[in-house]
């Protein structure tokens, strides 16, 4: 307790913060504007004194390519930064701020690598894989940007585990509610239960499509049934309606839950496969420029 | 009339138990009374395969009963087997009632049965005290019980729950829960809601009474118990209903007035206060001797310890050895003066003032918890700012106090037998001022725990503590070169006050001009702004308040409020006004400081005039988090939802640093306004989780943190006592494949925390020793650079760690009080 000058751990009490796109007064998206500048500058004042338009073999065309190259190395290494959780003093948050700009700088820079040079092969292969990657993730940064707000103001403070929770509990109800009903009643309780498809494929969650959901259906079904003669059956059959639209309610919330989930997750299934091809692809780009030159 | 016994014992857990196998083997005329029909009861009453703990592992067991660390039942059957070998005259179902005569001739009433009669008594009952019982006519009744062990063990019962706590409603869920078990269950609750009741308890009984599975009587209470039959009183009226067994679950009354009631005085009125022991463990009432739990030793291991020592008392022994004397050697050794530890004991209490009143069974327990120090002349003590709750007592020496951060050389002695600290362990702050050594010293550092106990044993210390603390913290606030003489008059007249949350000690527009020191919790400052109070400041323990009414002589211009519980001193106005007549240079750091607010106040009531949406905003943040327990926090734990993607790389980064175990909750908790408190530890000034941890594994370390160590025993007290929910019980999941393995091959689970079913199948396919399920909270990731591992782990900035005092200042209206 008294131990004077011991090793302490850095605080991090902050009083106001920064997102990952303002971070430090924007210092990531400074950094890349300038190599950007320096790049335009350095290739048109460069460009006016050649005979040919410098294309990647030239020696600007090679600077440009290492810079490029070393970039998207980097740039692929959030993966691991993100996932290996080391002590030391790092901020993931200003990995990404970087990550982010100076991913977006590789428009200019890859593009002036290349010298305007486009042709059906490995090397353009490689500068459009480079190019989904940046548009997949541009998507990543629209999709961070907005749809925070609306993750949390649809769940309020209702939690994933809660609402499973109030499924399976109301999915109790149903079934106690329905033991009083005849075969046909109890059936349509029965689809309810057991048809549900609370989330479903990838695509299904990402439209938030769920037209022929069954609980709908029984719903449907379970208003437009005759009412029951018998007392009993006829207030198992209400209580059944408003059970079947609170199900309805937490559905919806579930879903659209997912849905905003899904749209925040989406890109990814883009951004990361590409950028392993690209990687690929740039490997075999480099290898081809070095054997056959 | 039957044999009389030398030794009586009441209470069969480790320790009276341990006193009568000890007793048995002795040969000595014994008798143990059992009031159920096992050995142990708390113990007993375990959950099944409940790992039990034996801490501390390095005092030595000193008992005729065996004791390891192991499963309950385990250790329940070696206790069984001991008690049975040394052949001891066990009297089950045997409840005492009341204990009559001297010493000598003692008379023990029981509730059922002939009394019993000894020459000595040995109560080791524990604290959990007796169940309240039902009151009305009938409650004897066979089909009254206090106690449920297996909900399952009834059927096709009309059965009535009385009770409106956990237990209560746990029992009657218990007792429907199966449909087919065909049970009629009502749950009978006096008030109209079930305030004391975890909320997730109150949920599920709500959503089972709507499911019709029971039925919920509230306001409404039992008049009569007949066979087969319950008659309960409504609003409505009275009415009988059919009632083929009623479980009360209406608490425990602590064993206190029992005890009392026997002749047996406590050390003070205090709720936390134990018996009054001499080194024999013997009461103020001689031939009764109180041991274990009830005598302020928590530990199995102590117990046991302890039913042996005090049969070797009573048996006349008096060189024995405590068991601990080995301890308190080691603890001992290395410090100057060759003294032995008897002799410690004795330099220590006779010479630290508010350790005079300690027994030296109290001082051997005391120093058991406590350190003794030797510091070279100029060594530092401790440094301003430090975190720490400890009290420092001086022994021999002197120290100096730095009270000029700007100058060292500007120190004021504190001398021999007095005390140090006083301030951090009250106010839960950081140290004030660094102190060190004079020449050279010999300090003893009683921790948190300790002091806490100390002053509820002795109130002469408690008096001392508080006396030097008003005195101190007077001259701390104010500085100015104040001496304690100059304050001794304001201080003869000023008044400590303890204030509940949300009473306002100072209402705005009275006429009123006292001056107030928070000396722990916090205060919150609110003006009426437009008809709506506004959030103006927040003024945690240790600064003043009240200062602009007592220097202007003008009404109050704002309510001030406490947001925890908190004390506060209250210094009268006019022998504060002499004492600024007397010291101008109090008078002008003063009225310095009442400008700075008065600045503050404008600046926030102009910007309410042009931006009334910001100052609404931030007012209504701030009162939110005061709401959310901000208000006794020191480090919290914030998301903002306008950045969070729920990616949940806090937690997995939290797991990966702390085996595998997230100790936090995103999702969980509440929201205002984007702001998002999960369930994660506060850090809070005076820790709700420390209140009652039996080993004193949870501690406050050098940066503030409040952490677990690994001396926790996994009883799960902390669990329950803290408030945020932020402590689970858990044991560390078996360790995961490298991270690059997950990364190439796919192996294991991958980053965070593992989930359950690989952590079963891991576990099985393991051949790893038991291990317990030990209580697990933040530790703020303690000793890694770079700090908290979620914050460094948010990818978009959404985690950030505040601490009140700098979050809830008015320098967020002007960021536009995002």
């Amino acid at each position: 307790m008294t131990q004077v000058g011991g090793h302490h751990t850095e605080r991090v009490r902050q009083r106001t913060h920064e997102g990952f796109l303002r971070h430090k007064g924007f210092r990531w998206a400074q950094i890349a504007s300038l190599l950007c500048l320096v790049a335009i500058a350095v290739y048109f004042f460069v460009a006016a004194r050649l005979s040919e338009p410098p294309s990647g073999g030239s020696w600007l065309g090679y600077v440009l390519g290492t810079i490029s190259a070393g970039l998207i190395v980097w740039l692929a290494c959030l993966g691991i930064r993100k996932r290996v959780i080391t002590s030391g003093h790092y901020s993931l948050k200003a990995w990404v701020s970087a990550h982010v700009y100076l991913g977006l700088s590789l428009v200019i820079l890859a593009t002036l690598h290349t010298g305007f040079q486009f042709g059906w092969n490995i090397h353009t292969l490689a500068y459009a894989l480079m190019m989904l990657v940046i548009v997949s993730g541009a998507l990543g940064i629209w999709a961070y940007a907005t749809l925070p707000q609306r993750l949390h103001g649809n769940r309020g403070e209702t939690t994933r585990k809660q609402m499973l929770e109030a499924l399976e509990s109301l999915d109790k109800q149903l079934h106690d509610l329905a033991l009083p009903l005849d075969r046909n009643g109890a059936q349509i309780v029965r689809l309810s239960l057991e048809e549900t498809d609370l989330g479903g494929s990838f695509w299904k969650r990402l439209t938030g499509s769920y037209g022929d959901c069954a609980n709908t259906r029984a719903l449907r079904q379970m208003k437009a049934l005759p009412a029951p003669s018998d007392p009993r059956q006829a207030e198992a059959v209400d209580r059944i309606v408003t059970v079947l639209e609170q199900k309805a309610d937490v559905l919806g919330l579930a879903r659209r839950q997912m849905q905003i989930t899904a749209v925040l997750e989406g890109w990814l299934f883009v951004h990361i496969p590409a950028t392993f091809a690209l990687l690929a692809a740039l490997t075999a780009h480099i290898v081809s420029v070095f054997t056959y030159w | 009339m039957s044999e009389v016994y030398k030794i009586a014992i009441v209470g069969s857990g480790p320790a009276g138990m341990s006193a009568a196998a000890h007793a048995a083997s002795k040969g000595m005329s014994h008798v143990l009374l059992e009031k159920t029909d096992h050995l142990s009861d708390t113990i007993f009453r375990y959950q099944k395969g409940k790992h039990v703990m034996a801490t501390p592992a390095v005092l030595v067991l000193r008992s005729d009963c065996d004791f390891d660390a192991g499963k309950r039942e385990k250790i329940l059957e070696q206790w069984d087997a001991d008690v049975k070998a040394a052949g001891v005259n066990v009297r089950y179902k045997a409840e005492v009632k009341a204990i009559t005569g001297e010493k000598g001739a003692f008379t023990l009433e029981l509730t059922k049965g002939e009394p019993i009669r000894a020459e000595n008594i040995v109560l080791a009952i524990g604290t959990q005290g007796n169940p309240n019982l039902m009151r009305c006519d009938g409650a004897n009744l066979p089909h009254v019980q206090y106690q449920l062990d297996d909900p399952g063990e009834y059927t096709d019962e009309h059965i009535f729950v009385v009770g409106s706590g956990d237990a209560g409603i746990e029992n009657a869920l218990g007792l429907a829960a199966d449909a087919a078990q065909g049970n009629t269950v009502t749950i009978l609750n006096r008030s109209a809601d079930f305030a004391r009741a975890k909320k997730a308890n109150v949920d599920n009984l709500m959503a089972a009474r709507d499911a019709g599975r029971m039925t919920v009587m509230t306001e409404t209470s039992p008049s009569l118990v007949e066979p087969g039959w319950i008659t309960v009183e409504t609003p409505q009226g009275s009415s009988r209903y059919k009632c083929d067994r009623i479980i009360a679950r209406m608490g425990a009354s602590p064993p206190r007035k029992f005890v009392e009631s026997c002749g047996i005085a406590f050390a003070s009125e205090s709720p936390s206060a134990f018996p009054t022991l001499s080194p024999t463990f013997e009461t103020t009432k001689p031939g009764i001797y109180v041991i274990g739990a009830l005598a302020g030793y928590p530990l199995i291991k102590h117990c046991m310890n302890q039913g042996y020592d005090v049969v070797e008392f009573i048996a006349g022994t008096t060189d024995l050895e405590p068991a601990d004397e080995p301890l308190l050697k080691e603890k001992l050794q290395g410090l100057p003066g060759r003294r032995t530890v008897s002799e410690w004991l004795e330099f220590l209490r006779s010479r630290v003032e508010i350790l005079n009143g300690l027994s030296p069974l109290q001082m051997r327990e005391f120093l058991l918890d406590s350190e003794v120090k030797a510091y070279k002349a100029d060594e530092a003590i401790f440094i301003r700012n430090d975190q720490g709750s400890s009290l420092f007592g001086i022994a021999e020496g002197s120290v100096k106090v730095e009270v000029d951060p700007s100058n060292p050389n500007i120190t004021v002695p504190i001398g021999e037998g007095s005390i140090f600290g006083e301030v951090g362990l009250i106010s839960g702050r950081k140290r004030g001022a660094t102190i060190r050594a004079a020449e050279p010293t010999i300090c003893v550092e009683i921790p948190r725990m300790a002091a806490l106990k100390l002053m509820a044993q002795v109130p002469e210390a408690r008096d001392t503590v508080n006396r030097i603390t008003s005195e101190r913290q007077v001259l701390q606030i104010f500085k100015s070169g104040l001496t304690p003489a100059d304050i001794s008059e304001v201080l003869a007249s000023a008044e400590v006050m303890e204030i509940r949350p949300g009473q306002a000690i100072i209402n705005e527009g009275d006429v009123s001009d006292d001056l107030y020191i928070i000396r722990s919790g916090s205060m919150i400052v609110e003006k009426n702004l437009g008809g709506k109070p506004v959030f103006m400041s927040y003024v945690p323990a240790g600064s003043y308040s009240g200062e602009m009414a007592m220097i202007e002589r003008a009404p109050r211009v704002a309510t001030v409020k406490a947001a925890i519980r908190s004390t506060v001193v209250k210094l009268p106005a006019d022998p504060f006004r002499r004492l600024l007549a007397r010291k101008p240079e109090l008078a002008k750091r003063m009225y310095d400081e009442m400008k700075a607010r008065r600045e503050i106040n404008a600046f926030i009531e102009e910007q309410k005039e042009e931006f009334g949406g910001a100052v609404d905003m931030y007012s209504s943040v701030a009162n939110f988090l005061i709401k959310q327990g901000i208000g006794e926090a020191t480090d919290v734990l914030l998301i903002d939802e306008s950045l969070c993607v729920g990616c949940d790389n806090c937690e997995k980064a939290c797991a990966d640093s702390h085996d595998g175990l997230s100790r936090l909750n995103r999702e969980a908790g509440t929201t205002f306004a984007n702001i998002h408190v999960p369930t994660s530890c506060r850090h809070c000034e005076h820790p709700h989780c420390m209140s009652d941890c039996p080993p004193n594994a949870i501690r406050r370390g050098p940066d503030g943190e409040v952490f677990i160590s690994d001396t926790c025993i996994g009883c799960g007290n902390c669990q329950r006592a803290c408030p945020y929910g932020v402590i689970q019980m858990d044991k560390p999941p078996p360790p995961k494949p490298k991270l690059w393995e997950w990364m190439l091959f796919g192996k294991g689970p991958g980053p965070g925390q593992p989930p359950y079913e690989w952590r079963k199948k891991a576990a099985k396919s393991g051949a790893g020793a038991e291990s317990p399920k030990l209580a697990i909270k933040c530790d703020m990731c303690s000793g890694k650079a770079g700090g908290p591992a979620c914050v460094r782990a948010c990818p978009t900035g959404a985690a950030i760690r505040v601490s009140p005092d700098a979050f809830l200042s008015v320098a967020r209206i002007e960021k536009g009080a995002g």
